[in-house]
């Protein structure tokens, strides 16, 4: 007993020495491809845009040490870019680091989720779900050096969404980016299979004459996968509106309706590609809960035609390169027209966080028209700021692809923000998924699904009135 | 079990003492301040000093919160905070008992609740019979003079170590649709490929047997043990009498060997009843839900739909189960002590 | 039935090697391929590169495509023997591949126009190879040796701690008489049955309010209050003579001291296996660790590598070079405590 006493005791030494030693391996900022965004605001770009100068910051004499942390994920190698500005702004500020902690963004919420309520949420995060956390955001305004001039630089419907329904001026964040959902394709199977890509020689593609075009290309080219989506509502739901479904009237209504011929039409067909083993099973019938993309398969060759979203633009010019040929095609077409769907992600700040103002000062800094439009750059971002969407942004790569998701912005249809905006929004999508996947794998029938997402649509409503 | 000698503690090596000098050392400085507590409240009272520590942990991070249990169960809203939740009474309890049919959770209001169940009842109704059964074997086995004993012995207990994470994750890769050395290994026979995990009869199977996999070393030494106290008399008496190989183990093996088996039983029972690492990683619950079992279900209602309140009934309703079992075992226990 | 029979009771082999001897070996050598098998495959499949793990049928030792450096490009090109359609073979590399097409060139002449091929058309040239390549990048995006050190910390702090304060606890339950101690022991053995999962959410919030989240000690200190471990050490201390705990209270000893220097050395045995029980428990510990810690440069190696193949999904080259590091340190330990281990596990089993 007593030499395990010692091995203990000389182990813990060791341990004690070693933790006492300065700190060895830095927490990797670095972007493994991850999975893509549940995208979630739209700057509506109608009004002039008023560009906040922001003079750089100067180094302050002996302020205090502080430290902020910004929780963050990684649709590609954004989180390079970010930490590259913020070391600029390290250096400019000597007195503030900002620390970078990178989660998986299928695990964000759950992860932010308790901090923030137990009230030791971390300074900033980069947030999809911009609903979940109202009430809990530090209001910006106080600290801003120009209050006025930055908040019109923001879509109000993406400042409203941060904003409890009686709260009608605090300032919460900016969005990181705005992203629209819309299909890819694979160019070089296409071409192998000599098989016209439909959408160059036709405006209105139809959902259909995609799939048969790519079971076409896969059958051709042996590639195992025709057709895949990404496991998300908000991902159906633009190709549902364009087959005429209609859920909400509004940005603030409380009434959902599920059923309708067009979500019917959009999740049947989703099944039909299960069962006809054209998309992969592991996306919607794999990990039960949680988000799922397809981008793997996309990347290593073994898809055709994928509906993902712009967000993916970043990490398939890194990770495809010139392996072979990828394009970005314009969101296909139902009966009711064809829209994708608004979105993106927002930095916002947390009123937990012990240093309101170095906070306000890093997002000054962070959406000055320069940083935000290198950052924009950088990362293939469509960025939500006004002022720089009036400037333009020259891409260094993919700009064919981001062009064709920036035409798509102007086709989306008011609905497709309702659903994006309106809190119980983000109740739907989850239910949505959740419930498909169980229709997918046999576990309920479509209309078993659709009165269970309903009824959670109904409770969730009820439970606001209270 | 035996009495343990006080006169032989192991006093091995001397060389020892010299690195034990500073331990001895912040024990007496203790002493300093113990001792004058100890005439301050007498011998007998210092038992509570002993337990305090324990107690004070055991109070507030397993105490309070069993009870703060009741408190959320109890409760509606999605806010963590006690102070912002709103009393409903027994609404949680009322939907998850709300059932059409108890057996078919589509026809419950809180469906995912019983797919849970059920779920975890298959589970656990395979899976500790497939462990004792294949613990059973191997203990037998190894029961017998075999070479290389220590080494068998090892190589089944290896697994036990693993991580729930490291084993989900090796197999995982097994079992992959596309790339799985299983798949593989299926086509070069001539057969087409399966997806394992992507369906849901299959996937619960293989969430059963990589959780016999893991554990089925560890029960095998328990029975290894019980086997090998056996003692050998039993044996010989009984093939005096003339009994055969069967009967003897029916007759003799067998009986003696119930106390350990039932050690097996409950270890193995509650160990399922608990079952989330693994599964997490492995299949995350799915497909759909085929593989949510209940402690994933109390996890996601938690931390994902953040419904604390129906989180915290679920809890109480397997608390309470898990009690029942508990009691159930202890009296058979009496039971088998009292025979 | 007279074999199985025979394989069921049998103790000791005869001197002869019969049937029921087959079986078993058979039986045992079945298990070990069983048992250890896939850990094996686990570290076969790490060494591959991306490439050869997506490669059907897999081969079981790491084969890597040969390169060579063309001029004009700037990566190597794979290798591969073409065969051509005129019969013949040649050596050419790849510059690109999609679909059922494959691009061609030949090294020797790099100027020469590509020549497109099928892909049924070549087979790759390749050598036995050790790709190193997935544990540096892994450990470039994977922080081993900041988890390993949390994973070690929480360990060995959380098992001292433990082992201290239940014998502390399980001394004062078995030899002393107060008032209020059978209440106690009840109260603490009926949570013997509680898991982590029951009490996951309120727990959650006394760990906020203490101001634990994302901290290590929130990892290490509720977990000490283990009920199992105060019942076994209780068990193994009741049979220790109070006389021997009288005899040294008539000489003067404190209660301090009799704790330390007679009960803690005679309960060696038990406290050894309790040792054992925690080192692996709180090793492997995930659920827990999952909900308090979320900075990253706090995780322990099991949330870690989780979060890790999260995010990788599909980059499978890295996630197995990282299961083989985190499964690396408890082997190593097994290797030479087995013995112990073993033999500890099987005791205390029969209690």
């Amino acid at each position: 007993m007593k030499r395990i006493v010692l091995l203990t005791l000389a182990l813990l030494a060791v341990i004690v020495v070693a933790a006492c030693a300065p700190a060895p391996t830095p927490v990797p900022t670095a972007a493994p491809p991850t999975a893509a965004p549940k995208p979630t605001e739209a700057p509506k770009p109608t009004e002039v845009p008023k560009p906040t100068a922001v003079p750089p910051t100067t180094a302050p004499t002996a302020a205090p040490k502080v430290e902020l942390r910004m929780m963050w994920y990684n649709d590609g190698s954004e989180g390079d870019v970010m930490r590259a500005i913020l070391d600029k702004f390290q250096a400019a500020n000597p007195n503030i680091t900002v620390k970078m902690d990178t989660v998986a963004y299928a695990n964000l919420n759950q992860i932010l989720q308790p901090q923030v309520e137990s009230g030791t949420p971390p300074d900033l995060a980069r947030v999809t779900d911009l609903a979940r956390f109202q009430g809990y955001f530090l209001d910006l305004r106080p600290n801003l050096s120009n209050a006025a001039a930055w908040e019109a630089n923001w879509s109000p419907a993406f400042l409203g969404a941060l904003r409890k329904v009686d709260d009608k001026t605090g300032l919460y964040g900016f969005p990181t980016q705005f992203t629209v959902s819309g299909p890819f394709v694979n160019r070089t199977l296409f071409a192998q299979a000599g098989v016209p890509v439909p959408s160059d020689t036709k405006e209105k593609v139809t959902w259909q004459e995609w799939v048969d075009a790519a079971k076409k290309v896969a059958t051709a080219t042996k590639t195992p996968y025709a057709v895949a989506i990404d496991r998300s509502g908000h991902r159906l739901w633009g190709p549902s509106l364009g087959m005429c479904a209609h859920y909400v009237d509004g940005l603030y209504e409380t009434k959902f309706t599920v059923d309708s011929p067009g979500f019917r039409n959009a999740a049947n067909m989703l099944i039909g590609w299960h069962k006809d083993k054209i998309t992969p099973l592991e996306i919607w019938a794999g990990g039960g809960g949680g988000y799922a993309a397809g981008n793997d398969f996309f990347n290593n060759g073994q898809l055709v035609f994928y509906f993902s979203g712009n967000w993916q633009i970043t990490q398939f010019d890194k990770l495809i390169g010139n392996k072979f040929d990828w394009d970005a095609v314009p969101n296909p077409y139902g009966d009711c027209g064809s829209t994708g769907m608004p979105g993106g992600a927002a930095l916002v700040t947390f009123k937990a966080t012990k240093y309101p103002k170095e906070v306000t000062k890093l997002v000054e800094y962070l959406t000055s028209d320069d940083v935000l439009g290198e950052f924009s750059a950088k990362s293939l971002f469509l960025p939500g700021s006004l002022s720089l969407s009036k400037k333009g942004i020259q891409y260094p790569s993919a700009n064919k692809q981001m062009n064709v998701f920036l035409k798509e912005v102007g086709k989306l249809t008011p609905e497709s923000y309702y659903l994006q905006f309106n809190p119980l929004g983000q109740t739907l999508n989850p239910e949505m998924r959740d419930r498909l996947s169980q229709v997918i794998t046999g576990e309920l029938t479509l209309d078993e699904a659709i009165k269970r997402i309903q009824q959670k649509m109904d409770d969730a409503a009820a439970a606001l009135k209270k | 079990m035996q009495s343990v000698n006080p006169q032989a503690p192991s006093r091995q090596w001397l060389s020892g003492d010299i690195l034990l000098q500073p331990f001895l050392w912040v024990i007496s400085l203790l002493d300093y301040v113990l001792a004058p507590l100890q005439t301050l409240i007498g011998y007998k009272r210092m038992a509570y000093f002993f337990v305090l520590p324990n107690l004070l942990i055991f109070g507030i991070f397993i105490l309070i919160p069993m009870l703060l249990n009741f408190y959320y169960g109890f409760t509606g809203g999605d806010s963590i905070l006690l102070e912002n939740r709103s009393a409903v009474g027994t609404a949680n309890f009322e939907k998850i008992f709300t059932c059409k049919d108890f057996f078919s959770p589509n026809t419950c209001a809180e469906d995912l609740f019983w797919r849970g169940a059920w779920n975890t009842v298959t589970f656990v109704v395979f899976q500790v019979g497939f462990i004792i059964l294949f613990s059973l074997i191997t203990a037998l086995a190894l029961n017998r003079d075999v070479k290389g004993r220590g080494f068998f012995r090892a190589m089944f207990f290896y697994p036990v170590l693993l991580s729930p994470v490291v084993i989900a994750l090796i197999w995982k890769w097994i079992l992959q649709y596309q790339n799985g050395l299983l798949n593989a290994f299926l086509i070069s026979l001539g057969f087409d490929k399966v997806p394992w995990l992507l369906d849901a009869n299959w996937a619960q199977f293989w969430v059963i047997a990589v959780s016999v996999w893991a554990q089925m070393g560890f029960f095998t030494l328990i029975l290894l043990a019980g086997l090998q106290a056996i003692p050998k008399e039993m044996y010989e008496a009984a093939s005096m009498d003339g009994a055969n190989k069967w009967r003897t183990f029916w007759n003799v093996t067998l009986p003696l060997l119930m106390p350990t088996m039932t050690v097996v039983f409950v270890l193995a029972l509650i160990r399922g009843v608990q079952v989330f690492d693994q599964v997490f990683v492995l299949t995350h619950g799915g497909p759909g839900t085929a593989t949510l079992y209940i402690v994933q279900y109390i996890y996601r209602t938690a931390f994902e739909f953040r419904n604390y309140g129906m989180a915290a009934a679920a809890s109480l309703v397997l608390a309470i189960v898990l009690l029942i079992l508990t009691i159930g075992q202890l009296m058979f226990q009496r039971r088998q002590e009292a025979a | 039935m007279q074999t199985i029979a025979t394989f069921l009771t049998r103790r000791r082999s005869g001197k002869h090697f019969d049937l029921t001897d087959i079986i078993t070996y058979a039986y045992l050598l079945a298990g070990v391929i069983v048992m250890f098998g896939p850990v094996l495959w686990l570290v076969m499949s790490s060494f591959k590169p991306l490439s050869g793990l997506y490669e059907f049928p897999p081969s079981f030792v790491p084969y890597k495509q040969e390169s060579v450096q063309v001029q004009g490009y700037d990566k190597p090109l794979d290798l591969f023997d073409v065969k051509m359609l005129d019969g013949s073979v040649r050596r050419l590399a790849q510059i690109s591949q999609v679909g059922i097409g494959a691009r061609m060139i030949d090294p020797n002449a790099p100027k020469d126009t590509p020549i497109d091929i099928r892909i049924e058309q070549r087979t790759p040239v390749r050598s036995l190879y050790f790709e190193w390549d997935n544990y540096v990048g892994a450990v470039e995006k994977f922080p081993f040796l900041t988890y390993l050190q949390n994973s070690v910390i929480v360990t060995v702090v959380a098992t001292l701690v433990t082992l201290l304060i239940n014998s502390m606890a399980a001394f004062a339950l078995s030899k002393y008489q107060f008032r209020g101690r059978d209440a106690i022991f009840l109260i603490i053995i009926s949570t013997l049955m509680v898991p982590v999962s029951v009490i996951l959410i309120p727990a959650f919030l006394v760990i906020a309010k203490v101001g634990w989240t994302n901290n290590l000690w929130g990892l290490i200190i509720p977990g000490a209050a283990t009920p199992t471990g105060v019942f076994l050490l209780r068990q193994y201390m009741l049979t220790i003579p109070d006389d021997l705990l009288q005899s040294a209270r008539i000489d003067g000893a404190s209660e301090w001291r009799i704790y330390w220097q007679i009960i803690l050395p005679l309960a060696g045995p038990a406290l050894a296996v309790l040792a054992i029980f925690s080192v692996m428990w709180r090793w492997n510990d995930f659920l827990w660790p999952l909900i308090v810690v979320s900075k990253t440069e706090l995780f322990t190696l099991q949330v870690g590598l989780n979060a890790f193949q999260g995010e990788l999904n599909q980059q499978w080259n890295y996630i197995l070079a990282m299961t083989v590091l985190t499964l690396l340190p408890i082997t190593i330990v097994f290797a030479f405590l087995e013995k112990y281990i073993t033999s500890g596990i099987a005791t205390t089993g029969m209690k």
